[in-house]
């Protein structure tokens, strides 16, 4: 297949393609817009639906309309839009709908510098849902991750049943660059699991982390899909005891499964006493900081992040067990640092970033690391 | 005929809820035309309308306030086959309006009923986008100050082929839901009835009344003539069933060794029509070509044809690490709008770094070696200033030959365009022999 000069939104279109997305929607935004007119290029011809919506609320209405009627559906946008996706976000996550949200990064607050990255909406992305339940972000660091963990999303949103974010920076997104074709990591598609026999109560789930079997609304069985508290047939409730287990439920069905997709790179040098954690496209400033501080005799260690959340605890923790001191670099005035800070307790967390529209250098961090 | 009510869950309004009325007639409109329960989906907004989903035994969509219609788009466009059928009150209609715009102008096979009474009723009677100023209601003298809006006026004007008034009591609203659930395209059906819990406790409503207002608010019939067109997904059908898929762009394999031991990031400062990002996809097509890892980073203003136009290309013979270029080997200035917006880079250039300089552009002073270059002696235009510096650039670094660049110029830019680029081309190779001069 040899290699193809693919920027990070080409790369996520693809990796859509591949997981078996058949409906898009979205609304023009910089600098996510190019995976609107990807996907309408691509989908449309071979019969999925690509539509584009009078602002960002329909656009995610779209989706979770046709993700209950059983289609694998994506949307792609930047801060602003999800802002506006935030309601939304919250009903799929309480009503167990799912879907890939793209958030290709800029630089904000608000408006902020629409053709700049940043990666500023970390917690933003966890956060920004009524309720406080979980989703899932995944942070690709060039434009084969945008690929291979779009695909992980679309498995992990049809697995559990949620969103799932591909966390992007127009830095990525919109960087064109060399991807060996032959190299990239292809997880096998897998859908959502079907229910197959009995009576259908939707949101019935086996177990305290339990996914519910799917049907779609318009199949043969009439399907109850709600916004409101609701208990396994579907139906309004304000009963304590059924709601306290549904939202449990939707908080263990994914962290209790936070191990299985933790996915990560780490590079641990012997003896080293400082770990580097960083994410998206500032992990690559930490890669060429880390073989240039090797090359003159500091010892260092790095771990790349590419789920942000839920917090990959073990992860971290066991790259950190050897370190004295971890230095957190991020795109932004401090976000991730504040989780690894909660999980590795009692070491020395530093942190450095920057959120002005340029990439963070590899001879800044490299000053940060000399800087003890 | 079957009633599609939900036998579980029994209808619940307020004692003498217009919803209950419309719910009833709903239901008996499904009977006339043999709807079975798989056959239809409620798709419910929030407030007393939000209610409706449950009280049949169809499919049910539940969502947010204002965004029933964007779920039922999705539904249908994923399932043409089922009936769609909203409901939404008063309310959703003015937090959702610009989707009932959209709707409209869509033309998805959609029936929307609009429970119009006048008033927020589950959160205390409030004001709505129909509330009459005249009327009293939760929200204080406010309502006084608004126009209130005419839901059937907007709906045609905004392009719904097919618009029906009733009062909750006409004797037709059956038969007018019938046509509406058959017309294939989006139908709007503006339902007028009370709230006995809130709004009707202030302004008596008696059903007389009602239909005098429905009267003097114009009833509406159905067809609009002149928005009659085809149905949305309809029309996609076509037009997915006649593109073509793209192809998808396959990896190429390298047919030159590049001369490049040592990552080489050149920056093409130039404005925007100056083809400068052209000139940048050429350098990496090239470099592919030629066995080389490859980073491309533009830099453009909103405006078309006005302000700076950047492009950062990064080579190495390696993988590339950092995307971003530190030290550029080569920075071209061709233009001021560009030199201005990287002022930075003539401040960190060191010596071993080579500036190609338009004679016409100035630059900030630096340490930089600086070769001058008369694009406009060599017959070279500015739209083809950046294209001719590539050669410049493979001449001065040796990494690849003028007759390499063609190849992947022949291989990637459109075939009309050939004559003309590889007349650049060759202008710059006999100006690079100059300049070497």
């Amino acid at each position: 297949m040899g290699r193809i000069l693919m920027d990070g939104n080409e790369a996520v279109v693809r990796g859509a393609l591949y997981a078996g997305c058949r409906f898009f929607a979205g609304y023009p935004i910089t600098p996510a817009s190019s995976i609107l007119s990807g996907m309408l290029e691509a989908l449309p011809p071979t019969g999925g639906i690509v539509m584009q919506g009078e602002d960002e609320i329909a656009s995610i209405g779209y989706c979770l309309g046709a993700s209950m009627a059983g289609l694998k559906a994506m949307t792609a946008t930047s801060g602003p839009g999800i802002s506006l996706y935030s309601e939304n976000i919250s009903f799929a996550i309480g009503s167990e709908i799912p879907l890939v949200i793209v958030n290709v990064m800029r630089q904000g607050p608000s408006t902020g510098a629409a053709t700049r990255g940043a990666d500023g909406d970390v917690h933003f992305m966890r956060w920004g849902n009524s309720g406080g339940l979980p989703v899932i972000v995944l942070a690709p660091t060039c434009a084969a991750d945008c690929f291979s963990l779009t695909a992980h999303a679309f498995n992990l949103a049809e697995r559990f049943r949620c969103p799932v974010f591909v966390a992007s920076n127009k830095e990525i997104g919109m960087t064109r660059e060399t991807v060996d074709l032959d190299a990239l990591e292809r997880p096998p598609a897998i859908g959502r699991t079907i229910h197959r026999e009995g009576d259908y109560l939707p949101f019935a789930a086996q177990g305290p982390d339990g996914v519910p079997a799917f049907l779609p609304i318009g199949g043969d069985v009439p399907v109850r899909q709600t916004s409101s508290m609701h208990g396994p047939d579907g139906y309004i409730t304000t009963d304590p005891q059924v709601m306290q287990t549904l939202v449990e439920r939707l908080k263990n069905k994914v962290e209790a499964h936070a191990d299985e997709f933790s996915f990560h790179e780490l590079d641990v040098q012997e003896g080293a006493r400082t770990l580097i954690v960083s994410y998206g496209v500032t992990a690559r400033a930490a890669r060429a900081a880390v073989a240039r501080l090797r090359d003159r005799g500091t010892r260092v260690s790095l771990l790349v992040l590419k789920t942000l959340w839920p917090v990959p605890e073990r992860v971290i923790r066991e790259a950190a067990e050897e370190a004295d001191r971890v230095l957190v670099v991020e795109m932004n005035l401090g976000q991730v640092v504040h989780e690894v800070r909660r999980v590795v307790c009692t070491k020395r967390v530093d942190f450095f970033g920057l959120m002005c529209g340029r990439l963070i250098r590899p001879s800044e961090i490299v000053q940060e690391v000399c800087r003890d | 005929m079957t009633s599609l009510l939900n036998p579980s869950r029994p209808p619940v309004f307020c004692p003498g809820c217009s919803h209950e009325r419309s719910l009833h007639v709903l239901d008996k409109a499904f009977q006339d035309l043999e709807l079975r329960p798989e056959d239809v989906v409620i798709v419910s907004d929030i407030g007393c309308s939000g209610l409706f989903d449950v009280f049949f035994h169809t499919h049910a969509f539940h969502g947010l306030h204002g965004r029933a219609l964007t779920y039922a788009a999705g539904i249908k466009m994923a399932r043409p086959h089922l009936k769609v059928v909203v409901t939404m009150g008063d309310g959703g209609l003015g937090i959702g309006g610009a989707h009932l715009l959209a709707a409209c102008r869509r033309n998805v096979d959609l029936t929307l009923l609009v429970l119009n009474n006048f008033n927020f009723g589950m959160t205390g009677g409030q004001f709505s986008c129909t509330t009459p100023p005249s009327a009293r209601v939760g929200s204080g003298f406010l309502n006084e100050l608004e126009h209130p809006m005419d839901v059937c006026r907007v709906a045609a004007a905004a392009g719904a082929p097919f618009v029906v008034r009733r009062s909750v009591f006409d004797p037709d609203l059956r038969q007018k839901l019938v046509e509406a659930l058959e017309y294939p395209g989006f139908s709007i059906v503006d339902v007028w009835g009370g709230c006995p819990g809130r709004y009707m406790k202030k302004n008596p409503l008696p059903p007389k009344e009602l239909e005098g207002l429905v009267e003097a608010a114009g009833r509406w019939d159905g067809v609009v003539q002149e928005n009659a067109r085809e149905e949305y997904r309809s029309a996609y059908a076509l037009k997915m069933g006649n593109a073509t898929p793209a192809p998808i762009p396959q990896g190429t394999e390298p047919s030159f060794e590049a001369a490049l031991s040592e990552p080489f990031g050149v920056v093409l400062l130039g404005a925007a029509g100056e083809r400068v990002i052209s000139a940048g996809n050429l350098l990496a097509e090239a470099a592919l070509r030629g066995g080389l890892h490859v980073t491309q980073k533009n830099d453009y203003n909103i405006t078309v044809m006005r302000g700076p136009s950047i492009t950062e290309v990064l080579l190495s013979p390696q993988p590339i690490v950092f995307p971003g270029i530190e030290d550029p080997a080569v920075i071209v200035a061709l233009a001021s709008d560009g030199v201005a917006r990287r002022k930075d880079l003539f401040a960190a250039a060191e010596e071993r770094t080579l500036v190609i300089r338009a004679a016409d552009v100035d630059i900030p002073s630096c340490r930089a070696r600086c070769l001058d270059v008369d694009f406009k002696a060599a017959g070279i235009g500015k739209k083809d200033r950046a294209l001719a510096s590539l050669v410049l650039i493979a001449r001065t670094a040796g990494i690849f030959s003028v007759d390499q660049i063609l190849q992947a110029l022949r291989q990637t830019a459109p075939e009309k365009l050939h004559p003309a680029m590889e007349e650049v081309l060759h202008k710059a190779a006999a100006l690079a022999e100059t300049c070497r001069g």
